[in-house]
């Protein structure tokens, strides 16, 4: 969306990683709710047709068969629409996944407002609430293709629930050649700075590099932190920015109530209390295309850039 | 197949004897639907399920979930008499910080398979053993076991639909049928029936049977399936203590003295 560097649709990386993956572990599974093409798996079901359990439209049904999957010895990856699989099978999350500990790997395709047009009812921006309302559930948010096959695979290989968002609109990277792109249980610091810092998420950390840019062109040093793990909170890097900048701002596609933007603010208020603001989509959002809602929730590298400069106008 | 059902109906006997003594000394349980399932739970444990109280995660295990997570204390008193865990532990169900929550925890409670309590759980993740146990091609079979007032939930339906679907001839979904949700009648509630037509044409087979007759379950459980197969169990709740039997109140109360004595007395003969 930055029209400059090259984007990627990180459906694309994540299909091809489970494929890698399936064809070195026989117990990788997927599990769907008629969602092979919107979770682009038609590769993966045409390579491992038993291997790809599609209950249909049942995401209840498709949960619970996950768990029992993960019971029987295997390791699921469910792949729906992030708003169905989180509000429609939320009891299932919880009861049969997170509290009895199943190893189901619970990934939300299309989150946020990728659905655009579609709607309030298609967009999925309450579930990074709701999912870290439950217990030690790590939540995972991939911001590019390399944070996303990393990702993946560490999901993959560690034995537990894992939630994690993956994109339908095409980002570009913002690893810039880091490697490991994804460390687990990190935030991933990738621009350093010491006047205020953006912690950002996901599809935003591509416009928090942006507004970095910018506000250097402005003589201002922003930190730019990658919240690619919003469960459990990096609190080292937190505490770190509270205490060497002035000021912490927070992006995410999704509501800050309860959300990425609640969770930093939870700990920095306890902890280290400095300046934040909050940026995120806090309402049903009317019609448009994911462009057009993104700015028409400030969203942008131009917002993030006047959130900075009114904190620090404030802190002066 | 013969089989002893003496010694299904002596382990059956010991199962009511530990739910008397558990909800007496813990002052709560659902006593009613404990002893409505109790005799199912005796005929698998007694001499369906291939489980192995030394190796309770061995991989190959018949997977037993008790969906109607409520019945936990029978579901507890069963593991514990088959050696699972040691039956004194009974004595601290629902105590402060005991291993034998209200409803059954598989990270506390060796032989447990999921945690449930909320209704419309266990058909799904049974389904989803089942399936596993055909990519493993380990002979596993799944039963899950429901009350009768929780087909109410559509998430079973969900699981019953793809189960007739995939012709999971290796699952068991066992309706413990007593006729009664919490409050009333399941047929004054929201009526079920006919609950064997329903699940004939979901693409299953139905046996109906007492559900209190060892060797009709035995039967259900154990002849060879051609589709996934309901065991409509029809069940009396509060079987075996004549004033509690087929009586809404005893879904979950808890026996005064003299009731606990004369309760222990008739269940103590049969």
């Amino acid at each position: 969306m930055s029209g400059k560097l090259e984007e990627f649709d990180n459906r694309i990386i994540f299909a091809k990683t489970l494929i890698a993956l399936a064809n070195e572990d026989p117990k990788i599974v997927v599990v769907c709710n008629d969602s092979v093409g919107s979770s682009n798996l038609t590769e993966f079901r045409d390579l491992f047709p038993d291997r790809l359990i599609d209950v249909g439209i049942a995401e209840q049904n498709m949960v619970g068969v996950a768990a029992g999957l993960a019971n029987a010895g295997f390791t699921p990856f469910v792949c729906a629409a992030a708003p169905f699989l989180t509000a429609r099978a939320l009891e299932q999350i919880k009861a049969d996944v997170v509290y009895t500990r199943t190893n189901v790997k619970l990934c939300g395709m299309s989150p946020g407002i990728a659905y655009g047009e579609l709607g309030p009812t298609h967009h999925s921006i309450e579930d990074i609430a709701w999912m870290r309302a439950l217990d030690s559930l790590p939540i995972v948010l991939p911001a590019d293709e390399a944070q996303t096959a990393e990702a993946v695979r560490w999901a993959a290989n560690m034995i537990g629930p894992v939630f994690m968002r993956i994109g339908r609109y095409k980002v570009p990277s913002v690893s810039l050649g880091q490697s490991p792109a994804f460390i687990p249980n990190k935030a991933m610091r990738i621009i350093d700075g010491s006047d205020v810092t953006i912690i950002a998420t996901g599809t935003l950390v591509s416009r928090a590099v942006e507004a970095a840019a910018q506000l250097k062109t402005e003589g201002v040093s922003a930190r730019v932190i990658n919240l690619s793990t919003v469960s459990p909170l990096d609190t080292t890097e937190i505490l770190a920015a509270a205490k060497e900048t002035k000021a912490i701002i927070t992006a995410e596609e999704s509501v800050t109530r309860g959300g990425v933007g609640g969770a930093i603010a939870e700990f920095v208020v306890q902890n280290h209390p400095i300046p934040m603001k909050l940026m995120g989509i806090d309402s049903f959002a009317p019609t448009g295309s994911a462009t057009f809602l993104l700015e028409h929730f400030g969203l942008t590298a131009d917002s993030i850039v006047a959130s900075a400069r009114e904190l620090l106008k404030h802190g002066k | 197949m013969v089989i002893n059902t003496r010694e299904i109906s002596d382990l059956a006997r010991e199962i009511r004897i530990q739910i008397l003594h558990t909800i007496k000394g813990a002052g709560m349980g659902h006593i009613g639907g404990d002893f409505s399932v109790t005799d199912i739970l005796a005929t698998l444990f007694g001499s369906v399920l291939n489980v192995d109280p030394k190796n309770p995660n061995k991989s190959d295990r018949d997977r037993i979930i008790l969906s109607k997570g409520h019945a936990a204390v029978a579901l507890y008193s069963s593991l514990a008499l088959r050696g699972f865990f040691p039956v004194e532990d009974l004595k601290t169900f629902a105590k402060p910080l005991s291993n034998l929550n209200g409803h059954p925890n598989r990270n506390k409670v060796p032989g447990v398979e999921s945690n449930t309590g909320p209704l419309g759980h266990g058909f799904p993740i049974a389904v989803g053993t089942a399936i596993g146990a055909q990519l493993a091609k380990n002979g596993s079979r799944s039963f899950v076991i429901m009350g009768d007032g929780e087909l109410q939930e559509g998430s079973n339906w969900e699981a019953a639909m793809f189960a007739g679907h995939r012709k999971l001839t290796n699952l068991i979904a066992v309706i413990d049928r007593n006729g009664f949700q919490q409050g009333s009648p399941t047929a004054k509630t929201n009526e079920l029936d006919p609950l064997d037509k329903k699940f004939e044409s979901f693409g299953w087979e139905v046996c109906v049977v007492d559900g209190h007759d060892y060797a009709a379950l035995h039967k259900a459980f154990t002849d060879p399936q051609t589709k996934p197969r309901a065991v409509i169990a029809q069940t009396t709740k509060g079987k075996g203590v004549d004033f509690m039997e087929g009586k809404a109140e005893w879904h979950h109360k808890v026996p005064s003295a003299e009731q606990y004595e004369a309760a222990l007395e008739q269940v103590g003969k049969q």
